[in-house]
């Protein structure tokens, strides 16, 4: 997100999933679409068939790889050296969009002369990607009139991350693929309400709507609606607040409906900094590995018991109507921030989610237009500013909302951690299909459950027979943080060197294994790229 | 887009060209039958059931399949349209299980709802009848394939819309059966139990296992709701009966086009484990125990309280959620930052 924002102004996705169908060229890099955004999936595969061009960058042969004109079977951690590649050859073909360029962006010289060293080849030694497959992906893009580029994790959970981010915007800016239909830049959100968390300044620096807390007259817009004092001082990360309990600058800390434990990296650290708080609260709808080491354990309902809003990947504001009554003394979630709220002498008063609602789009420009009313069936996508305002498909028409596109010159620098003689292989981390983050929910499902019920981890066939092992058997998995033992599925999907967990499973929980080295910009750890060591039990 | 003159039951439309028949009379209002019919798939005209009769035409054609033209005269329910449908009717009729009491599409199909439009109540043909074993060895839907029709609803949604392309026709004539490559029980082929052959099967040849005799179609409320897994965003009707979920359709007419994935369709019954959280739990001597919300509020917020009297509202962290709503997200961060600290975060950067 804090990539995006720099490059465009915003960090949500620019188009809409409806644009799939207008483009003539999707670029799919460092996501799983039709795993983990099962529906968007769809769609891409439906457009290939109906003459779109599809570009696949991913370490893994993905399903979407099937329906690829160029797959760029990339080492994990190599993205920004494809991509300023694909810049170079396009500068270089005269595929750039020069008037666009001129009229809409700044900047560019940087990249121009960052671009100048990476040539196909010389981005060939770093990806592991032919060069000739470089050139073709480039072309196909470049010489589109409208492409879109779709990304999620696997761009953004690299000790790189922003500068990945940036390079794709550098792509999309380069040819003019921004604030047009079939076009832009679109990060694919991975929960049903991250950009909705997002947006309400689940944040550290920021309040809703983006308005940053280090603005003076934001806070006091705020502090006087909440009748409250407010700091001006920006939060910890998520990454960051688990290391200063672990130091004991913070004393007391409040969970909501997340599982750390399993789903944050090297967790043997973060269960460790969680030993050491001296009072924790965990409110969730079961008891999840993280809410085991809580103080008070707070029964939250589910979905289905509650009404509100979630925001999709494209940025619309959805209803979610209640079908339920609450489960046991299970409350909802913004109930009991009430209740808690008014223990704590602030004198809350919603009686209802819409109240809420009421409250965030008066103090929310992007959301001013939107009502319950309003959302009706189909919802509306921010910004929505006024009334009248039919909410907004396609951000950065015109203009962007910064002013200019940004370009940035960013180098490739290496994983934080590389395969070496102790721990030879990749560990790399994603979703499957049938299931979900933690697996709170989808292992509670009996139909999903029988689809798959453990880990099977993908190992390439070369690199099985040189291990002596078979489909099936068990093997143990170390990093230089901790190890777990695992199933394997051998498969060509993975490449030699490259091995694929998910995180799904608590009984050979990933993270113990991963790096929790973070972006220094986003302070997104590094979940895609992890030296491991394999061996026989 | 150019416009033609049509009639349709003696009202005069101008509608665009290059619609088709059948899509003509459902702007103006006017149903005509379908099974094999889907807006999304391609058009197969195979059912025959849609057929209607246009003036000076030799034969009747299927209104799904055929494109209007100036000046066509069309008729959607005459003598000679009923009697043809009535036929179609009788010929499904007389290959197909007579188990409407309990079987669980009552009151969804539209096979009996056709046969009860056109007073079809048995048929006149008799002879061989399927024996097909019903194939219930995964636990997302039963297969029972004596009641397909064939109209390939099923097959075009998997190959065209999911890609999965797990089922085709497989044999001819009296044979021929919707099945998987080499006939394997579904889980065994390239199926991803994306459930949507279920939701637009016709009649009962697909039924979800999942809120078995738990309601008839018409006792159940739908209530239109959100999914709550990944960002696609995709919004679904949920079944419910007796405050519990049934079972889900989803929201064809809503942005996602009603296209679904397993675990918005099928992955809903975590909300009723028996794992769920009951009530508040205090922690005492390392063992968790009962507490009434007023006790564990009261302890959080005296903690809460002394915390940042002792070291300050920066020692004091949330962890919001990307899976609860825009209002509880609000709330929460509100919460934080009335308690004089920015320290709030969620998972989105895992």
């Amino acid at each position: 997100m804090a990539g995006l924002a720099t490059a465009f102004g915003s960090g949500a996705m620019t188009n809409t999933i409806d644009d799939i169908e207008k483009t003539e060229v999707i670029f799919v890099i460092g996501s799983n679409t039709t795993e983990n955004h099962p529906v968007i999936g769809y769609r891409i595969k439906q457009a290939v068939k109906k003459g779109a061009k599809l570009i696949v960058a991913d370490p893994r042969y993905i399903e979407l790889c099937d329906y690829a004109d160029v797959h760029l079977q990339i080492k994990p951690g190599t993205n920004v050296a494809l991509l300023n590649a694909m810049a170079h050859v396009i500068i270089k073909e005269g595929l750039a969009d020069e008037e666009f360029i001129r009229e809409r962006t700044e900047n560019y010289a940087a990249l121009r002369v960052t671009a100048r060293d990476y040539t196909p080849e010389y981005a060939a030694e770093i990806t592991g990607v032919p060069a000739e497959d470089i050139v073709r992906a480039a072309r196909l893009y470049g010489a589109a009139e409208a492409a879109m580029i779709f990304y999620t994790m696997g761009i953004t959970q690299h000790t790189t991350g922003t500068d990945n981010v940036l390079a794709v915007a550098n792509l999309a800016l380069l040819t003019g693929n921004v604030g047009k239909p079939g076009s832009g830049v679109n990060p694919l959100r991975g929960q049903n309400n991250v950009q909705g968390a997002c947006d309400m300044g689940a944040l550290p620096d920021v309040f809703t709507g983006y308005q940053p807390v280090t603005d003076e007259s934001v806070r006091a817009k705020f502090a006087k609606a909440w009748g409250v004092e407010l700091s001006g001082k920006v939060g910890l990360t998520v990454t960051d607040m688990f290391t200063a309990a672990g130091a004991k600058k913070i004393r007391a800390m409040y969970i909501v409906g997340e599982n750390p434990y399993l789903s944050d990296p090297d967790s043997a650290h973060v269960r460790q900094c969680m030993d050491t708080l001296d009072f924790l609260v965990v409110q969730d709808i079961f008891m999840t590995e993280t809410a085991q080491y809580a103080d008070v354990v707070l029964p939250a309902v589910t979905w289905a018991e509650k009404e509100g809003t979630f925001v999709n990947t494209e940025r619309r504001v959805q209803k979610v109507n209640q079908a339920l009554r609450p489960r046991g003394n299970a409350k909802a979630d913004w109930q009991i921030f009430v209740e808690l709220a008014n223990k704590l002498d602030f004198d809350w008063n919603y009686t209802c989610a819409e109240d809420i609602f009421k409250e965030i789009t008066a103090l929310t420009p992007s959301y001013a237009g939107i009502t319950y009313d309003r959302l009706g069936a189909n919802g509306i996508q921010w910004p929505c500013p006024g009334a009248d305002h039919p909410g907004t498909p396609i951000l950065h028409v015109g203009k962007f909302s910064k002013g200019f596109g940004h370009f940035s010159a960013v180098e490739h620098q290496d994983s934080a951690e590389l395969p070496d003689a102790d721990y030879p292989f990749i560990l790399t981390t994603g979703r499957i299909l049938h299931h979900y983050h933690t697996g709170t929910m989808t292992r509670r499902s009996k139909p999903l459950r029988f689809v798959q019920d453990e880990e099977f981890m993908q190992i390439n066939p070369l690199d099985a027979k040189a291990l002596g092992v078979t489909e099936c058997d068990i093997v143990k998995v170390s990093s230089r943080r901790g190890s777990v033992k695992t199933r394997l599925k051998i498969t060509d999907s993975v490449p030699p060197g490259v091995v694929f967990m998910t995180f799904h499973f608590k009984e050979t929980a990933a993270n113990l294994l991963t790096n929790p080295q973070t972006c220094p910009t986003a302070k997104i750890p590094e979940l895609k790229a992890c030296a491991v060591n394999i061996e026989k039990i | 887009m150019s416009k033609v003159n049509i009639t349709i039951n003696g009202q005069a439309l101008q509608v665009d060209a290059g619609m088709t028949i059948l899509e003509a009379a459902q702007a103006a209002g006017i149903d005509i039958p379908t099974f094999c019919h889907d807006p999304e798939l391609t058009r197969a005209g195979a059912c025959r059931i849609c057929v209607v009769e246009v003036a000076g035409a030799r034969n009747l054609p299927a209104s799904c399949t055929t494109p209007v033209a100036e000046g066509m005269v069309i008729e959607t329910e005459s003598e000679r349209v009923q009697k043809a449908r009535r036929s179609i009717l009788e010929l499904i009729w007389a290959d197909h299980p007579h188990d409407c009491l309990t079987c669980e599409k009552t009151g969804s199909c539209k096979l009996q709802d056709y046969s009860y439009r056109y007073n079809v109540k048995e048929s006149p043909y008799k002879g061989e009848a399927r024996d097909i074993p019903l194939d219930d060895t995964n636990p997302f839907f039963f297969r029972d394939l004596n009641k397909c029709i064939l109209c390939g609803k099923c097959i075009r949604k998997c190959h065209e819309i999911n890609g999965a392309g797990a089922i085709d026709f497989m044999y001819r004539g009296f044979g021929t059966k919707v099945t998987t490559a080499f006939d394997d029980p579904i889980e065994e082929s390239s199926c991803v139990f994306c459930g949507m052959c279920v939701d637009i099967c016709p009649v009962g040849a697909l039924i979800p296992k999942q809120g078995l005799q738990q309601g008839r179609s018409w006792e159940v409320d739908k209530v239109l709701t959100t999914c709550p897994y990944c960002g696609c965003g995709c919004t679904f009707y949920l079944h419910v009966r007796n405050d519990k979920i049934v079972g889900v359709t989803p929201n064809f007419d809503g942005p996602m086009k009603g296209h679904l994935c397993a675990k918005g369709r099928f992955g809903w019954d975590f909300v009723d484990s028996p794992d769920r959280l009951q009530t508040p739990l205090i922690k005492k001597d390392g063992e968790f125990v009962e507490a009434s919300w007023e006790e564990a509020l009261d302890l959080i917020a005296a903690k809460l309280k002394e915390v940042r009297a002792q070291y300050g509202a920066d020692a004091i962290a949330g962890l919001s959620s990307a899976r609860i709503t825009n209002e509880e997200n609000y709330l929460f961060q509100k919460l934080l930052r009335s308690l004089g600290t920015n320290n709030v975060d969620h998972c989105a950067r895992l």
